[in-house]
């Protein structure tokens, strides 16, 4: 039959089913095939933080959801375009998310009375008419796979965990995606696994076959590739790029790398990436707790290695007293904190900005230090690596927040080479006879970095307070209030060591919105969709939280309205109301899901009505 | 991939490794209380630093809080005063990314078996190269005088004026248990024991924990003057040597014999056993060493002290190297624009 070939700018497709379904791994398929074809994409998984929730509950659904664009895409997309459920409860979570008209790709399999129970689904949706409003595809994939495998001598356990590839194969017609990604990736992490290997690959090219001859397929749809800057380009997830971040860093630093960290979700990925880098010299240890995590770190960079050690929210908690002990000893070590939906336990898997004022201020005694955040995926290596060119060149922890939107949602980074990121210069003491412990570098007010192994320079350091220059023990009551001091002026110089904002938008708009980590995607999008049918919307976005950038109050000043929004009850907005004393409304979202651009969009409107009724 | 690092820490040695033992004293004050034990552990571990025959800027004193923690300001070496509980973890850090120096930590009862439990127990099974100093002096002293994890059942402190209410720990047992590969104890009265007892430690690699019975004669005056007084030691305590049958007593009159897997004391001058029937120490024998750990509180038989035991297994900064050496090997140094480049990239013309 004849098809016909629908061209679109955007489109959001997301994979759902139960945990066991393998709709992460689709998901990350079909958006790394989408992504090096060269549309934009942007992706978020969604899923429970059980492993396997019971089978065909509605807690156990897991999503992947990708939105293609062929303009920027910083966000994985408002509402969804296709919805591919491969049981009721994954029907039944999603479709309130979906639009109208929209496409549901069903496996029947997934819809017996077992699954419309646990679904609590009286009767079946697929033929009670709820769905009249979309377009549904019905397939009995676990029939169809079961057919396509006949004969071939593979055992009915794999050839069931194949649907997912089928699911696969549908939206690669559907979208005209080349499959060679998928097959050469196939190949690669099947090799020793001949059955799966063929299994799955026959089963994607049923998948696309089934959507070429039936009739429910009638569109084909076609996004014009984005415009990308010139280069080589993989799609990566925040935990890998702040992993691939600490390795440059080092590399650039020319120091060994050492991690000391503690599994924690959503920050685990970080670990499980570093501890595979061996060939790269990097030395890792898993500790017995998120303590001895940063304890190892301190040890590590006490003894000249470039340290980092990789948290979420509860470990960050118990890693704050040691991260005294490193603003105290005036050690370089980098802190990354994958923010999750606290307090508590909270929620595990999904991601909040609600760490802010714990980095910024969760520490006894006076304790400053830098605080960045990364703003996207790809932003965080770039941010990786700026929290380790201050760590070095301040001596002093650093703290850098991502959270777990970005830190597992992916988009296409352009690969830099080593050679055009900056260089960081970490300054051993060279010269014994000037040696003295807090002998300070007068510019960066940074102490000298002596290690264990330099001769003539042996010396102890600690927690108690130090007496300025020889580094004695000191309890002396004018030496405190100067050391205290002399580590606030070391943070708060850095102000001149970054860069200053740039306003994004209109900056002669009547309204200023002010964002900071992984909202970047939804504000900014909200802001050139409102800007693009004649609003007048400005827009900065903080990466450097301490120090803040240094025009950040004359760009405050200029506008009468401030909008914050933050994935928490308005932690930067305090901050900024402290520093500044102006009024700045907030736009909060504690759900555990990251900001919609039509969250940010409906505010703005609202703001801009109400400022013209006011005039 | 020689690194920066590299570079500062393997100048040559300037003059000749000759040392001293006042080579180690620093020109500051100690400030234990006089009469403090822990001078007793101070002077030996000095003593043997020369010993160790390698350069002192390639050693290093990690401590936590307490008395012990002291320490690193009392020797002229690299020194890190760290946090309550934290230095096995810290010393870990230290040693994994600077395998070529010589890692000592000093710790206590409270510091190390209760805020660091868990530090401790991991350090030992993971066998890392560090050298691991408990003063156990059975009371928390530097906070004026509570019950610690080691305090016995009964004793009397500043917080618990009915008497301790809990069990003790048995350090050496615990150890033991959480796998340590060398594990001793002595006393602070017995300086030239413990220098011997330094000296095998630093000589082992991998985890060496030695527990040390140290008197606080301000909080805990006289804790072990039940068993190592002058009049009664001999015949409480039993010394451990390798490969030597275990007898004690003032006149070399007494020795430890297993009946079953239970010690007992057997008199050699009654004409019922002889030497020949004496438990042999063997410093390898982890069996042995759960039997003589276990001996720590009963009071039927005599304290060992000595090295319970000394196993020869990969230290974990040895296991790190070799992995990154196995690596480099069957797949050559790392490539970092590679590791970039990942193995799904796509080319934007």
């Amino acid at each position: 039959m004849k098809k016909e070939i629908v061209y679109l700018d955007e489109i959001t497709v997301r994979f759902a089913g139960d945990s066991g379904d393998g709709m992460q791994l689709a998901g990350k398929q079909f958006s790394n095939a989408s992504a090096s074809s060269g549309v934009d994409v942007n992706t978020f998984p969604d899923f429970p933080s059980e492993i396997r929730a019971p089978e065909g509950t509605l807690y156990g659904v897991s999503a992947f959801q990708i939105k293609l664009g062929s303009d920027e895409v910083t966000t994985h997309g408002d509402v969804i375009d296709v919805l591919i459920a491969m049981n009721a409860s994954s029907l039944k979570v999603n479709l309130p998310n979906l639009k109208d008209g929209g496409i549901i790709i069903t496996n029947t399999g997934g819809f017996d009375q077992r699954n419309l129970k646990l679904a609590k689904y009286a009767s079946n949706p697929l033929e009670d008419g709820t769905l009249k409003k979309y377009n549904v595809a019905t397939i009995d994939i676990d029939s169809i796979i079961k057919e396509e495998l006949k004969g071939s001598g593979i055992s009915p356990k794999i050839v069931k965990k194949t649907k997912n590839f089928f699911a696969l194969g549908i939206t690669y017609w559907l979208f005209n995606r080349p499959m060679e990604p998928t097959v050469k990736w196939l190949n690669r992490r099947f090799k020793n696994n001949a059955d799966v290997l063929e299994a799955n690959i026959r089963v994607l090219n049923a998948g696309w076959n089934y959507a070429l001859k039936n009739d429910t397929f009638k569109r084909q749809y076609t996004l014009q590739p984005a415009e990308f800057e010139k280069g080589t380009y993989r799609n990566i997830s925040g935990n890998h790029a702040v992993a691939l971040g600490l390795v440059v860093a080092a590399k650039r630093a020319n120091l060994p790398l050492f991690l000391g960290s503690y599994p924690i979700t959503p920050a685990t990925d970080i670990l499980q990436y570093i501890s595979a880098y061996k060939k790269y010299g990097i030395r890792h240890l898993q500790a017995e707790d998120e303590i001895a995590g940063i304890a190892s770190a301190i040890g590590a960079s006490y003894g000249g290695n470039l340290a980092a050690t990789t948290t979420s929210g509860p470990g960050l908690s118990l890693k704050i007293e040691a991260i005294g002990l490193a603003i105290m000893t005036e050690l370089p070590l980098v802190i990354v904190d994958v923010q999750r939906a606290g307090p508590s336990t909270g929620l595990p898997t999904k991601p909040e900005q609600s760490d802010l004022f714990q980095a910024m201020y969760g520490r006894h005694g006076e304790a400053p230090l830098p605080v960045l955040a990364a703003a996207s995926a790809a932003d965080c290596f770039f941010m990786t690596i700026e929290a380790a060119r201050i760590a070095l060149k301040y001596m002093t922890p650093v703290i850098l927040l991502t959270d777990g939107y970005i830190a597992q949602g992916t988009e296409p980074w352009r690969i830099p080479n080593l050679e055009e990121l900056p260089v960081l210069e970490p300054k051993f003491c060279e010269n014994p006879e000037k040696f003295a412990p807090y002998t300070r570098d007068p510019e960066t007010l940074a102490r000298m970095w002596a290690v264990p192994g330099m001769q003539g320079m042996e010396h102890r350091i600690g927690g108690l307070e130090k007496q300025n220059i020889t580094g004695a023990v000191s309890h002396d009551p004018d030496n405190h209030q100067r050391m205290v001091e002399i580590r606030q002026e070391k943070i708060d110089r850095i102000v001149d060591d970054i860069p200053e904002l740039e306003v994004m938008g209109d900056p002669d708009g009547d309204l200023l919105l002010i964002g900071w980590g992984s909202s970047y995607g939804a504000i900014k999008s909200a802001v050139d969709k409102k800007n693009s049918v004649g609003g007048k919307v400005a827009y900065v976005h903080l990466k450097h939280l301490n120090p803040l950038p240094k025009n950040l109050g004359s760009i405050i000043e200029q506008y009468d309205t401030i909008l914050v929004p933050e994935m928490n009850m308005g932690q930067l907005r305090t901050i900024l109301h402290s520093k500044f004393f102006k009024p700045m409304l907030g736009l909060n979202k504690v759900q555990g899901q990251p900001f919609k651009t039509s969250d940010v969009l409906t505010k703005i409107n609202e703001l801009l009505s109400e400022k013209e009724v006011m005039s | 991939m020689r690194t920066l690092l590299d570079e500062v820490i393997s100048k040559p040695h300037i003059g000749t490794i000759d040392y001293e033992p006042k080579d180690f004293k620093p020109d500051v004050d100690v400030r234990w209380c006089a009469g403090c034990g822990g001078y007793s552990i101070l002077s030996p571990v000095q003593r043997i630093m020369p010993e160790l025959g390698i350069p002192k800027e390639k050693i290093a004193f990690i401590s936590g809080i307490g008395c012990s923690g002291r320490f690193p300001y009392y020797m002229d070496v690299y020194g890190f005063h760290g946090i309550h509980g934290r230095a096995i973890a810290i010393a870990s850090g230290l040693k994994i990314g600077r395998p070529d120096l010589s890692v000592w930590v000093a710790t206590g009862d409270g510091d190390n078996m209760s805020i660091g439990g868990n530090h401790f127990i991991h350090g030992c099974r993971r066998n890392v190269n560090i050298n691991v100093i408990m003063f156990n002096n059975e009371v928390y002293s530097l906070t004026k005088g509570q019950y610690s994890p080691t305090s016995h059942k009964g004793q009397v402190t500043k917080s618990s004026p009915l008497g301790v209410l809990d069990e003790p720990f048995n350090p050496a047992a615990l150890a033991l248990g959480s796998g340590a590969t060398f594990v001793a104890r002595g006393i602070d009265k017995d300086r030239q024991h413990l220098q011997t007892l330094f000296e095998k430690a630093a000589a082992h690699n991998g985890f060496s924990f030695i527990e040390v019975y140290t008197n606080c004669n301000i909080f805990n005056d006289g804790a072990f003057d039940s068993f190592t007084k002058k009049d009664v030691r001999d015949d409480k305590i039993v010394m451990l040597e390798h490969g030597k049958p275990m007898i004690f007593g003032k006149q070399r009159d007494k020795g430890v014999k297993l009946d079953g897997f239970r010690p007992t004391v057997v008199s050699l001058t009654e004409g019922s056993y002889s030497v020949d029937d004496l438990l042999v120490h063997d410093e390898k024998d982890s069996t042995l060493a759960f039997i003589l750990g276990d001996m720590t509180y009963n009071p039927e038989v005599p304290r060992p002290m000595g090295v319970f035991q000394s196993l020869d297994r990969p230290s974990y900064d040895d296991s790190v190297q070799m992995q990154i050496d196995h690596e480099i090997e069957t797949k050559g140094a790392g490539d970092v624009n590679e590791l970039m480049r990942g193995k799904d990239s796509w080319v934007v013309e």
